[in-house]
């Protein structure tokens, strides 16, 4: 892992009017490291999310991040195509919904091959080839590259958002429940995926989820939030194993076991 | 050498779903580790074996006390470093081979003991011939290793651990009962591996209810219960 972080988030602070959604958050992503926001419905972590993916603005704090030329910048004052070009190359962003994700009238080559357009890549040839590459990788068969992803399973379409986002090179991917509405084996292949996937590219993701398990599969460290505050952070075998807060004990020994 | 220095560690669990309650487990662990040398924490179940262990490596956290680690020519106190410096030490100096495997869905029960060295840089070809070395010694059948170890029994099952367990070169290696569901033959060939990690230098710290097992590997035992808390919480 590299000794300088990829981010650095300062008194990230976000209301909405008078209502809170998150507040005082402060944490440094390395490259490589994969963090996992855990808590429940209304406790702030797609709220803060969102805020740190740029899609909203905080109240208060920044978010510092290293461009890949090395320099230090607030993400919240980046111009408008400045952050386009952030959110389009060097960051990805899954969607627990596939369809918020992809374009779902559109094929699912087009759906990959977008985003290398998006980088300036013109050469029609090099950019199916590339994304025939990606659906491979996301284990999609090679003859479903001019189906739309409508015609795809619930599965299948997350797998190519996946792709999507990975296609050209990020270096953060951000991550709400990506395997939210799937069923349990589709789950298994689709966590699988990731990890793999995480590992080789050497991706920062931070990953929000309220399962414990894909928290302990995927990420290094995790933050537990609740009310909008992080009250608990740390290793993720640490936080799991020996929970130090009434919430995070409740939500461990909340698991079902099987 | 001095390899792992475990100095005056205590921990307490605070049940907050049981009205508060607090759980003192041990308190003043204090012991050292040579390279080259097995120790082994003994002590009737409950006594904190198990939460010792845990605490050497990070995944309990520790009220107070130091646990330190030999890394870059300094001791590391583990229990007080964020938590990169705790998967760094874990990358390149402390290991630990659990009591049960943790199954990846779909991954071949070759790469799953390969992985440690293809994490740590090795080629993916060197890494899969030497997991297979491991799992032969370990006299797992061939025809499992292309299988996620998911559906193996548990001995089958330990001896992938054991395998994953065994294959990085950590100075300081921790093991919680990796011998509980083998078969003699299968005990004798852990015996062994063991008896080759001293010989290498590797400074372990075990946890065996086997007292034949104990007896062969155990350079010194630690009693637990001289840890056991003195005051009622």
């Amino acid at each position: 892992m590299s000794d300088e972080p990829l981010l650095r988030v300062k008194n990230l602070t976000k209301y909405y009017g008078s209502r809170l959604g998150c507040a005082d958050v402060n944490f440094e992503l390395y490259p490589g490291e994969v963090l996992a926001i855990v808590g429940e419905s209304g406790s702030g972590k797609t709220t803060l999310l969102n805020t740190l993916s740029a899609n909203l603005e905080p109240s208060s704090g920044e978010a510092l991040y290293r461009m890949r030329d090395e320099s230090w910048r607030n993400i919240y004052e980046l111009s408008e195509a400045e952050r386009r070009f952030l959110t389009r190359t060097d960051w990805g962003f899954v969607h627990q919904n596939p369809a918020d994700g992809l374009r779902m009238t559109v094929s699912a080559g087009a759906n990959v091959g977008e985003r290398l357009m998006a980088v300036g890549d013109r050469h029609y040839g090099k950019i199916r080839d590339t994304a025939l590459d990606w659906l491979g990788r996301v284990e999609i068969a090679a003859d479903r590259i001019d189906d739309q992803p409508r015609s795809f399973s619930g599965g299948m379409r997350q797998r190519l958002q996946i792709a999507r986002n990975l296609v050209t090179g990020p270096r953060l991917v951000f991550m709400d429940e990506p395997t939210g509405g799937l069923d349990v084996s589709v789950q298994a292949r689709l966590l699988d995926l990731l990890r793999q996937l995480v590992g080789e590219l050497g991706l920062s993701a931070i990953v929000v989820t309220h399962d414990l398990a894909v928290a302990r599969l995927l990420s290094h460290r995790m933050m537990v939030m609740k009310g909008g505050h992080v009250i608990e952070a740390g290793l993720t075998d640490r936080v799991l194993d020996d929970p130090r807060e009434p919430y995070t004990q409740l939500l461990v020994s909340s698991i079902l076991q099987v | 050498m001095t390899a792992l220095s475990v100095r005056n560690l205590a921990k307490t669990f605070t049940m907050h779903l049981r009205g508060g309650i607090s759980l003192p487990v041990v308190e003043n662990v204090t012991f050292d580790i040579n390279a080259g040398e097995c120790v082994v924490l003994g002590g009737p179940s409950g006594a904190g074996k198990s939460s010792i262990l845990k605490m050497v490596y990070g995944n309990y956290g520790v009220d107070s006390g130091e646990v330190l680690i030999a890394h870059d020519g300094k001791m590391v106190d583990l229990a007080s470093a964020d938590p990169r410096t705790v998967l760094t030490l874990r990358r390149d100096a402390i290991g630990y081979v659990s009591q049960f495997l943790r199954t990846v869905p779909r991954v071949s029960a070759l790469d799953v003991v390969a992985e440690p060295l293809v994490v740590r840089g090795t080629d993916k070809d060197e890494a899969q011939q030497k997991a297979g070395e491991m799992l032969s010694r370990l006299n797992l059948p061939e025809r499992l290793w292309s299988l996620p170890p998911a559906t193996f029994s548990g001995g089958e099952q330990q001896r992938v651990n054991i395998a994953r367990g065994f294959i990085t070169h950590h100075p300081v290696l921790l093991l919680d009962e990796p011998t509980a569901s083998l078969d003699a033959a299968n005990r004798a060939v852990v015996v062994g591996m063991i008896a080759q990690k001293k010989r290498e230098g590797v400074a372990m710290l075990g946890i065996f209810h086997d007292e034949e097992v104990r007896a062969e590997v155990a350079d010194r035992i630690v009693d637990v219960t001289g840890f056991a808390p003195k005051v009622a919480a």
